[in-house]
This record gives C-alpha cells, sequence and structure tokens, in this order.
C-alpha cells in the first residue's frame, strides 16, 4: 500500500439525497465511490490524487434492473454480475453480457459497476462500446434534478465526461430495439479471463434482404476515448459484403481511429486487428 | 518392488495448514515493537550519486536510515563473485538498486517519506542489451563486459564445414521472465551486537543467506541464524536475492535496535528483484545428405544484468544443454554471460536451460527442413543412445531410449493424425491449428563438481515421541519436500509416514545440506535422507535396543529408550560423489550431471489469423525421470512447468524502458489464467537411477525445457512461419504473417 | 507535520466476521484486507497484487466472493465477512478442502485460501460445474506452482464427495 492512508476521507452518506447535498455544497471537492475496483488499484499504488470520497456503494436508490416496453433501465450501481445473469439482456443485448463477463473475474465482477465503469472514463474499457452500439443513455442527477444525455459524446477526450460537479450518473437507459440486430463483439486481451482490453470492438447491424439497412461499430481502446465509427457505419447503409464493401469500410476506419503504443500493445496491432475485426465481422452477417 | 510409500500418492505433509490458511509465511509473522522497512532505489541505470536530501517534511528523527556507511562487515552479497553491494556506494549500476534504507513504525507514513528521499545522480552511459554489452561500446565490468565464458570442445567442428552436404545457420532469442510467485520476498529479521542476527523469512537457501550476513557483519557463523518461514513460491527467484532483502533488513534492525520487517510489494518485487537471463544463440550446423548430425557450433550468450550473481552457473548450465539428446561427433559451444544496466537477472526454474534448449529445439526443425525430413525423422536418426556421449564427452551409461518416448508420445497426443486432418482442415481456414514437438533432456543436482564440492550433510534425530526428525536445509517451497523426504525415511526404516518428521530449516538446527534448486533435493538430499535414516537404526540396532525385525511400535520404543538412556540420537549423512563420476572443470568436460531426465513434449495450438493470438490446445508432458516417488506431486510439478513455460512463449513479456521493467504490476505482465491453460496431460516412464533414493532422479526443472520450443514448433506446423524468438505475442505474430504475404 | 498530513482520524466499522460480531477501526479508506490481517490477526487471507488481479486476498462479503484489498474499511460496515477461516467447522474441514488435499491442489500454498474461497463460491453458484465453469470460477485466482490441473481436479473431487453428479 502505498498511499498515505491518513489523507484520504471516505464518508458514508444515508441517502442519495444526503449524497447530492454533499455534491453541491462543495462542487468538485467530494467524488462518488462505488465497488471500488478501479480506485482502490490507485490508491495501492499511490496514484489516487483526489482526497475526498463519499461511498455510495449501499444506496438502494441507484440499484436494480427495470424494463419498461420502451427500455431496460440499469441502476448505475448495476454490477457486472447482474448484468451478466438478467434474462432480458442476455436475450437483447447479448454485447453488454459479453463485455460484463470478460471484464475482470468473478470478483471483479461482483464489485465492478456500470456506473463506475462509465465515470472511469477508460478507453479500455469493455461494457461502452456495446453501451454506444445500442444507443444508451445516461441518467445524471443532481439537487437540481434529473437530465438524460446520449452516451454517445459524453467522453470528450482522455478520462474527460460531460458532467457538472454537482451530477452524479444514477441510472444507465438503453431503448430495446436491438433484437432485430446481428451483433457482433470481440474483446482482444492478452488472455482469456483478467485481462484489460487491447482492442475491444461492438458492432451490430439490421439486414433487409441481401443488404444492410443499417449499421453501427464502435470501438475501445483504439483512442483517447471510446469511439463511435459513424462513419465507417454509414458507409455500410445499402451495401452487401464483397470486397469492395470490406475495403471501402477498412478505409474510412482507418481515419477514424487512432491507436497508440502503449506498455499493452503497438498502434499497429491494434489497426490491423481492427480492420481485421471489421471484415470479420462484415464476413460474420453472411451476406 | 513391492512399496508401501514409495510410488504412493502421499498427502502433502503440510497440506492441512495450506487450505486453512493456518500456514504461518513471513508475512504473517508479528514481533512485538516490530518496525516497517522500505528500500530507496536509483531512478537512474547507471551513474555517481552526487548527493542524498532528505525532503523536510518528514519528521526524520523518527526513521531509522541506513546507508552504506552504515554497513559493520563488508558492503557486498557474498555468493560466487563479490561485485554486488548491499547498497550503491558512490556508483549506482542499475536502476532500482538499492540506496538507502528506512523503518518507522508506520507504515503509511514510511512509504511517504520514502517518496521523501530524493536521489541525485549524475548519469553515466548506460547499457540495456546483450547486443550493446558485446559491442563494448560502454565497458561497464571488468575489463570486457564478459562475467563467465565457457568453452566446450568435442571432436573438431572446424573440419566438417567443407565436407558436409548441408550447413545450416540460424539464430534464437529469448527475453527475461518474471518467477512472480504469488508470494512477494519479505524477511524479518533482530539484530544485535550480543544476540547476533537472525532472520526469519521467505527463501530456497538458507545457507546462502547465512553465509551473506556472516560477511555482511563481520559475525562469527555461530552469530547468525537464518530461519525459512512458509514459503509461497520460488522457481529461483528466492535462490539469491533473499540474501539482499534479509541483509537489508537486518542492517535497519542493527541500527534500530529492535525488529524490523520488508515486505516488497508486486510492483517493488517485479521492478527490482531478479528475472531469468535473456538470451542470444547462433547455430551453425553441418548435416550429412542422410540426415546424420557432423558438426555443432553453437554461440550462447546471456544477459546478466549488472552484477555477477549466478550468471556464472546459468550459463554453466544453458551452455551443457545447449547441444541436447543429440549424438554429433564434432561439437564446440562458446558461450558468455555478459553485463548490463539492468537489475541482475538470476536463477529461474531451468536455469540457462530453457533458453538454449529453444534455440536448439528451434534449429532442429530448420535443419531437418533443409534436409528434407520430417522434424521426428531427422531426430530419430540422431538421438542419443547408450555408451555414446554427449557435448561434454559425458557416456550415456543409461539405457535411455528416445526414439520410444518420441513414439509414445505421438500415439498420446495423436500427432500424426491430427497433423494430417488440420492440414486439410487449415486451408482457408481462419483458425489454423497445428502440432510441434520438442525432445529433450535435463541434468539433476549440480553440474559437474558442484554436489563434490557442496558436500552437503543430511542429518535425522530422534525424538522424545520415538519419532524420527529429518534435519535438513532443504526448503518445502510448494514442490513437496518434507513429504517426499518423509516418504524417502518412512520406506527405508519400514515406519508409518506419520512416524516422520521434517524439520523447520533453521540454521541453528539443521546442517547445510546444500541449496533447495538444480533439481537436485529429491535425488542428491533424498539420497542423503535415506542414509542418514539407515545410520539412525544402525545405531539402535548396535545399541540392542531393536531387532532385526520390528515393528513400528518397537521403534519408537527404542528410540525412547535410547534417549533416556543416553540423552540424544542424531545421525548424519554426507554427499560422496559416485566413484564412476569424472569430470574436468578446465576443459569442462566429462560428466556434467549423474543422471539425466529425458522428455518429449507435444504442444497442440491454434492460431487466428484475425488477431494473431496463439492458444495452446491440448498438451501431452512424457518424460523418463527415474522412479517416481509421488505420481501426484511429479505430475504437479509438471503441469506447474509446463504452465509456467506456456507463459514464457506466450503470454509474458517484461516491457523496459530505461533499464527499468515498466509493466511491473499483475494486470500488465501477464501469466495465464485457469481459463488459459490446455489440458496438461503428465505421463511417466520409470527407469531407476541407481545413485538415487529409491531410483528417482531429478524433475523440478525439466518441464520449463519443453514447452517453448514446442509451442513454437507447433505454430510453425499450422501457420508455415518460422519463428526464433519468445515471448511470441500476438504483435510479433502479425509482423510474421506480414512477412508472409509480402 | 504539513497540512497534508493531518487526518479526520479513523472510523469504527460494525460487521460480523465469520460469523462473530466485529468491531473494525482503522482508516475508512484502509484496505479490508490490511484490517482483516493487522487488526483481526486473520493472517489466512493474502496478499499477492494489491490490484484485485491475484484472487489470494478473496473473501466472501454478504456471500459474495471479492477481492479484499479493494474493499475500503468504510463499506463492510454491517456486512457480513466471511474468510478462509471461517470455511472449516473447527477441525473439521470443507469438502473442499480436502479434496485439495488430496488432488495435489495446494503446493506453495499463497493462492490457496483464496483458490479456495473461489471453489467454494463456485460450488455454491453451480452444483455440478463443467470445465467451463471451473476454468470461469477460478480465472480470478492466479496461481504459479500448479498450473491449475490439480485444482481443478479438487473441484472435481468435492463434488464427488458432496454426492453432486456431473
Amino acid at each position: 500500500m502505498r498511499a498515505y492512508l491518513p489523507a484520504y476521507e471516505l464518508k458514508r452518506p444515508a441517502t442519495l439525497e444526503e449524497a447530492l447535498r454533499l455534491l453541491s455544497s462543495e462542487p468538485g471537492q467530494w467524488k462518488p465511490f462505488a465497488g471500488g475496483t478501479d480506485l482502490m488499484v490507485l490508491l495501492e499504488a499511490g496514484k489516487l490524487e483526489h482526497r475526498k470520497f463519499f461511498s455510495i456503494w449501499h444506496l438502494a436508490e441507484l440499484s436494480g434492473i427495470e424494463e419498461t416496453p420502451e427500455h431496460v433501465t440499469l441502476g448505475a450501481l448495476t454490477t457486472y454480475t447482474e448484468l451478466q445473469s438478467n434474462a432480458t439482456l442476455q436475450r437483447e443485448f447479448p454485447m453488454l453480457c459479453e463485455a460484463a463477463s470478460l471484464t475482470g473475474a468473478i470478483a471483479i465482477q461482483n464489485r465492478g459497476t456500470i456506473g463506475g465503469n462509465i465515470a472511469n472514463a477508460s478507453p479500455a474499457a469493455d461494457s461502452p462500446p456495446a453501451l454506444i452500439v445500442y444507443g444508451a443513455e445516461l441518467e445524471l442527477i443532481s439537487e437540481r434534478g434529473v437530465r438524460v444525455v446520449p452516451y454517445e459524446g459524453f467522453h470528450t477526450g482522455y478520462k474527460q465526461m460531460q458532467m457538472q460537479a454537482d451530477e452524479l450518473i444514477s441510472r444507465v437507459r438503453i431503448p430495446r430495439h436491438a433484437k432485430q440486430w446481428k451483433q457482433y463483439y470481440r474483446k482482444v486481451g492478452t488472455r482469456k479471463a483478467q485481462a484489460i482490453s487491447k482492442i475491444c470492438f461492438a458492432a451490430a447491424a439490421r439486414l433487409e434482404g441481401e443488404r444492410i439497412e443499417e449499421a453501427r461499430i464502435c470501438m475501445g481502446s483504439v483512442a483517447p476515448t471510446v469511439v463511435n465509427c459513424t462513419k465507417t457505419a454509414s458507409i455500410l447503409s445499402g451495401r452487401g459484403v464483397d470486397d469492395d464493401t470490406i475495403k471501402a469500410a477498412q478505409d474510412e476506419l482507418r481515419k477514424e481511429i487512432a491507436p497508440i503504443d502503449d506498455l499493452r500493445s503497438t498502434a499497429d496491432y491494434r489497426l490491423q486487428v481492427s480492420l481485421n475485426l471489421l471484415k470479420d465481422f462484415l464476413l460474420s452477417l453472411e451476406l | 518392488m513391492q512399496t508401501r510409500f514409495i510410488g504412493k500418492p502421499v498427502p502433502r505433509k503440510e497440506g492441512r495448514e495450506k487450505v486453512t490458511g493456518r500456514a504461518r509465511y513471513v508475512d504473517d509473522i508479528h514481533l512485538e515493537g516490530m518496525l516497517y522497512g522500505a528500500t530507496v532505489r536509483s531512478p537512474l541505470p547507471r551513474g555517481r550519486i552526487r548527493e542524498i536530501r532528505f525532503d523536510p517534511q518528514i519528521p526524520w528523527d523518527e526513521f531509522t536510515i541506513v546507508t552504506a556507511a552504515d554497513v559493520p562487515g563488508s558492503n557486498y552479497v557474498a555468493l560466487i563473485v563479490n561485485d554486488q553491494p548491499y547498497l550503491a556506494d558512490g556508483i549506482v549500476n542499475h536502476a532500482e538498486e538499492p540506496v538507502v534504507l528506512l523503518a518507522h513504525p508506520d507504515k503509511y507514513l514510511l512509504e511517504e517519506a520514502r517518496r521523501s528521499v530524493h536521489l541525485e545522480i549524475e548519469p553515466l552511459p548506460p547499457v540495456f542489451t546483450l547486443d550493446e554489452s558485446l559491442e563494448k561500446k560502454e565497458i561497464i565490468w571488468g575489463e570486457d563486459n564478459v562475467f563467465k565464458s565457457f568453452l566446450v570442445e568435442k571432436g573438431n567442428v572446424d573440419d566438417v564445414w567443407s565436407s558436409a552436404d548441408f550447413v545450416i545457420e540460424g539464430e534464437y532469442r529469448t527475453g527475461a521472465q518474471e518467477q512472480l510467485y504469488i508470494e512477494t520476498n519479505g524477511v524479518i529479521a533482530v539484530a544485535g551486537a550480543e544476540e547476533g542476527v537472525t532472520v526469519w523469512g521467505s527463501m530456497q537457501c538458507p545457507y546462502y543467506v547465512h553465509k551473506a550476513l556472516i560477511k555482511l557483519f563481520n559475525l562469527p557463523e555461530e552469530k547468525i541464524r537464518v530461519v525459512q518461514a512458509e514459503t509461497g513460491g520460488g522457481f529461483g527467484g528466492k535462490e539469491e536475492y533473499p540474501s539482499m532483502i534479509a541483509g537489508h533488513a537486518a542492517l535497519l534492525a542493527w541500527k534500530a535496535g529492535r525488529p524490523v520487517k520488508i515486505i516488497y510489494d508486486r510492483a517493488e518485487d517485479m521492478a527490482a528483484t531478479t528475472k531469468r537471463h535473456p538470451s542470444r544463440t547462433l547455430h551453425r550446423t553441418a548435416v550429412s545428405r542422410d540426415g546424420k548430425l557432423l558438426g555443432m557450433e553453437i554461440d550462447f550468450v546471456v544477459d546478466g544484468g549488472a552484477y555477477a550473481t549466478l550468471s556464472a552457473v546459468v550459463l554453466s548450465r544453458g551452455t551443457i544443454h545447449a547441444a541436447g539428446p543429440y549424438n554429433c561427433p564434432n561439437v564446440r559451444i562458446k558461450s558468455r554471460a555478459v553485463a548490463t544496466n539492468v537489475p541482475p537477472h538470476g536463477a529461474f526454474r531451468g536455469f540457462g536451460a530453457p533458453q538454449s534448449i529453444f534455440a536448439l529445439e528451434r534449429h532442429m526443425n530448420k535443419v531437418a527442413r533443409a534436409v528434407g525430413l520430417s522434424p521426428e525423422e531427422f531426430r530419430r536418426r540422431n538421438f542419443i543412445r547408450e555408451n555414446e556421449t554427449t557435448a561434454t564427452s559425458q557416456v550415456i551409461r543409461e539405457a535411455v531410449d528416445m526414439n520410444h518416448l518420441l513414439e509414445r508420445a505421438f500415439e498420446l497426443s495423436d500427432y500424426r493424425a491430427k497433423q494430417e486432418r488440420f492440414k486439410h482442415e487449415n486451408e482457408g481456414a481462419r483458425v489454423k491449428r497445428g502440432l510441434g514437438f520438442a525432445s529433450f533432456m535435463h541434468g539433476a543436482g549440480f553440474t559437474g563438481s558442484g554436489e563434490k564440492y557442496l558436500q552437503s550433510i543430511v542429518g535425522a534425530e530422534a525424538t522424545p515421541e520415538g519419532r524420527v526428525r529429518i534435519l535438513t536445509a532443504n526448503t518445502e517451497i510448494g514442490q513437496g519436500t518434507y513429504t517426499i523426504f518423509g516418504q524417502i525415511a518412512a520406506e527405508a526404516l519400514n515406519l508409518d509416514y506419520e512416524q516422520i518428521e521434517v524439520a523447520q530449516p533453521d540454521t541453528a538446527n539443521v546442517p547445510n545440506s546444500g541449496p533447495t534448486v538444480a533439481s537436485r533435493t529429491t535425488m542428491i538430499v533424498g539420497k542423503l535422507v535415506e542414509a542418514a535414516a539407515l545410520s539412525l537404526r544402525q545405531t539402535l540396532q548396535n545399541s540392542g535396543l531393536l531387532a532385526d525385525a520390528y515393528t513400528p511400535d518397537d521403534f519408537s520404543r527404542a528410540c525412547r529408550e535410547y534417549l533416556s538412556k543416553y540423552g540424544k540420537l542424531k545421525s548424519f549423512s554426507q554427499y560422496k560423489q559416485p566413484s564412476e563420476i569424472d569430470w574436468d572443470d578446465e576443459k569442462y568436460r566429462g560428466d556434467a550431471y549423474g543422471a539425466f531426465a529425458w522428455a518429449v513434449y507435444v504442444a497442440e495450438v491454434s492460431v487466428d489469423t484475425v488477431t494473431y493470438e496463439a492458444r495452446v490446445e491440448d498438451f501431452v508432458a512424457l518424460q523418463e525421470v527415474g522412479r517416481v516417488i509421488n505420481p501426484i506431486m511429479a505430475a504437479g510439478q509438471i503441469e506447474g512447468g509446463v504452465a509456467q513455460g506456456i507463459g514464457y512463449t506466450l503470454f509474458e513479456n517484461v516491457v523496459w524502458k530505461g533499464g527499468r521493467m515498466i509493466n511491473n504490476q499483475m494486470t500488465n505482465y501477464i501469466i495465464p489464467t485457469s481459463a488459459d491453460i490446455p489440458p496438461i496431460r503428465v505421463f511417466f516412464e520409470e527407469m531407476p537411477y541407481p545413485h538415487g533414493p529409491a531410483g528417482a532422479k531429478g524433475i523440478g526443472e525439466l518441464p520449463m525445457d519443453g514447452a517453448a520450443p514446442a509451442i513454437l514448433n507447433a505454430i510453425e506446423n499450422a501457420t508455415g512461419l518460422e519463428l526464433n524468438q519468445i515471448p511470441l505475442m500476438p504483435e510479433h505474430l502479425m509482423e510474421a504473417f506480414r512477412g508472409e504475404h509480402a | 507535520m504539513p497540512e497534508a498530513f493531518e487526518t479526520d482520524g479513523k472510523a469504527t466499522v460494525r460487521c460480523t466476521v465469520n460469523g462473530r460480531e466485529a468491531k473494525l477501526t482503522g482508516f475508512p479508506m484502509a484496505r479490508l484486507l490490511d484490517v482483516l490481517r493487522e487488526e483481526l490477526r486473520l493472517t489466512g487471507t493474502k496478499e499477492g497484487c494489491g490490484e484485485g488481479e491475484c484472487g489470494a486476498c478473496s473473501v466472501f462479503i454478504n456471500g459474495k466472493l471479492v477481492n479484499s484489498c479493494l474493499v475500503p474499511l468504510a463499506q463492510v460496515e454491517d456486512a457480513s465477512v466471511v474468510t478462509i477461516e471461517g470455511v472449516a467447522n473447527g477441525e473439521q474441514l470443507s469438502s473442499i478442502q480436502e479434496a485439495f488435499i488430496e488432488t495435489g491442489g495446494a503446493q506453495c500454498g499463497i493462492c490457496t485460501p483464496g483458490m479456495v474461497m473461489a471453489a467454494v463460491n463456485l460450488l455454491e453458484r453451480v452444483s455440478a460445474p463443467d470445465e467451463n465453469d471451473i476454468r470461469k470460477g477460478l480465472a480470478g485466482n492466479l496461481c504459479r506452482c500448479t498450473g491449475y490441473i490439480k485444482i481443478f481436479e479438487a473441484v472435481v473431487r468435492a463434488c464427488e464427495a458432496t454426492g453432486v453428479k456431473r
């Protein structure tokens, strides 16, 4: 443990109201602490710069999965374990379940939360690409009220988000129109479990006969934020899958992602495998 | 031979403590008034220390602070060459080199203090790779950067090139590998001028630490006591390094007058302690048209890091294994261990042999291809047989039959049928599959005269309860030392397994039976255990207290009677080299090892051409290791070694920057999880070895040798790609695929 | 002492540990791992990496498997914590512990407490795990000695011992 522990605070507000009051009373001073799977790692390494936290782990208001005919809504504290075991998610949003099952292993999945994963804003997170493909929205709550924003565009740069200092991510809302889509998810890590992704690729396509009606492609670990590859996706609209389509899409994808070298992989590998995965996705449509 | 314990899956002696969490590792020990210790390390790879600044915000008067100036004896870690200081004095030669030690009762403040010591170092130009070291760009050690070199000569290799039908060359490289025992290094020390120095720690070799502390404190040997705590894995990583951390804790305790505990966190352990030596091997091989080896010239180089540590012996084992289980009349092996400005590389299971065997077994495939033979047919024509000689001209006196091992391994892995099937299925497939194998041998015990010089001693004593307690300095580090010794002694004495105790290694109570390394514990020390136990019985029988025929109860009774009559009953046995072993240290020629274990490993792989990920899908490990003492533990050794070998080949990549490991976290230095390991199917052949206990040979290191070449040979079979470097990461495979299509 | 080192002080947290009421005192951000080991001297829970990667520190919180190195003390208020010391019933080992001894699932033993916790948890979730369940259920617990094979056998053996048909 490399942190100087006495310097850190971790309060335990009794209710959500109390938590929001804390956020608004001293803007920027207090940060939420959910399952701790990211923050405790930083703490251990002596790299947790922020000092004042409040735990939200016990707040029932932020838990639970709810369904309406239009949406499935995930409480921000929904854990990866809960995501994987939900029957509706398994049926309609398999990429999210797969992402959850590939994040850490059981002990991490019992503590890691969807809200925490989003707030941690890592470009290597496994769930965000799936959420963006599904067109998820975020519910942000503060003492001022609740607002709903599209998840796409929420992350504006490395570890940066469009969120006010007094706001908390309370829910993730996913529209239920993915059922008819063909879905493809692939996480490339160095090992099969407990890996941090080198590339994360989520895609879906709605087909019309021999053609792609609409496609969505989103990637992680290939830029400072998760990238919604809208241009690549739009090229695919109305096309069948042949060598020309594959090449055109790959050419577009090259422009949309900006992978780098780091200690987990190389820019070269990330780019090449991204192109390969795109091709593999298109071939998997069997058009 | 009917046995009661030998060859039986007797449960682990300390198993109950381990599965209940009651086993006491060093970090579980708490001493009253204990301080925590921390190490301030050099951030630079090479330079002159100009100043050590202590940030005024820390209450330094509460701290115990130790620098090189505080060393009471000699400031070096006594091992082979005494070049490595305990604390850098004026010069640093690698990043993470210890410079200042701190101790304080509050471990959180201690960390803050560690960050608040600033080392002003004037940089000197560093050398980071073995190639740079060989080029002598900078001389950073001795006259030529060479810690040690060997030359092995057999026949006259210079004469073969001109007449050979084929001459095949190849270059092979291996990377560093972290041992990654799950328990990090740790020690507790108590020290004072009157009572001397006592340390408890996680370690393989208590007497290495003992020797080092004698020099560090300049105290007589009886004033130094080293006790092994339960040890959470070693794999070589706790062979030499514990001498360093034990010295540090003891220096702090000496100055503070209080016990001091140092436990490395994972990041420090990975960054600062030893790893497997990176290597480069050049092969040049002459072969006749009918596929017979005529000459082998091998140039083997390992990167030793900044100090000599054990590099000379790692190099020795790598050198001797470099020509493998083949009969070749003309061999020259030149080898060097060179210095670089990275933390010293050290012992790791296999000890140089995995590196040179990787090179050889890849090269043998290349040679076979050049000659137009299958990898197996080429080897079949060249396998060494009884009465033929190895590269060091050692005559093989065992009835070794590598062809038989090869054939059986093929059957067990369905090698031929699968290769045939995959050949068809791979056409146009996204995932390519293939099989490959490696055939190899591994010498057990210290090399050459090593065991003769060690003169290991083992004791056996009767306890007041009428049991027999085995006294050795050999440590239980997971491999089953206590259990195996218990089996050997119980069998020899015809007692119950529970009647044998094995003493905790404590230099105050056990004789020096040598280090727990080199696959020597069962074969060499186990034989001494047998002899000491038999000698104890002889004493009882000579005293008239025990008849020739006896029951376990009779034996207990005799022990108790002896003790009440004479006070104590202890017997010792000492190693005597078998007379036929003949080794010439000057010429590096002769019987390098008392015995070899022989093996053929087969790997089945899949290679995903979308992500360039290679996976091992099935693994067959067949070996001849003499008599197997405990089939569960023996299989456990093989499975664990193969898993480490799979990691070495496909997962474990030490990322260096400026002479530092920058992926020094378990998150970023990837070892296989339970989801990544294929079925590892282990099979033994048993040819009893006359000088081993009940016929056993060494086993611990062997499984580290075969996985890497078998896997790369399998990838070659699956993809046609010739890959000669490990670790082989997907990034490297991608480049190889591109090269193929370019 | 500079301002940065000043502290709001320690917190006291009430919970149960291995079925007994416990009052734990420490900095709110202290790792449950350290509190268990240092305050309660329950040293069976081990530290292997300090970042939730190796699983040596696995314990149950309210029946769920967690890495105790990633749980701050403040978050165990009112929780039920079970450690390796709570798995055996006195001297009576659990079937998983027995199986680890019989199959050779423990070598150096440092990953073993966490591995046993993960295996117990697996059998609570899946009564008759297949190979894939076992591999996945133990994937958060790194072992460097065994290559996992004997640990898989231990899980299978424990199922057989408790009469579960696979």
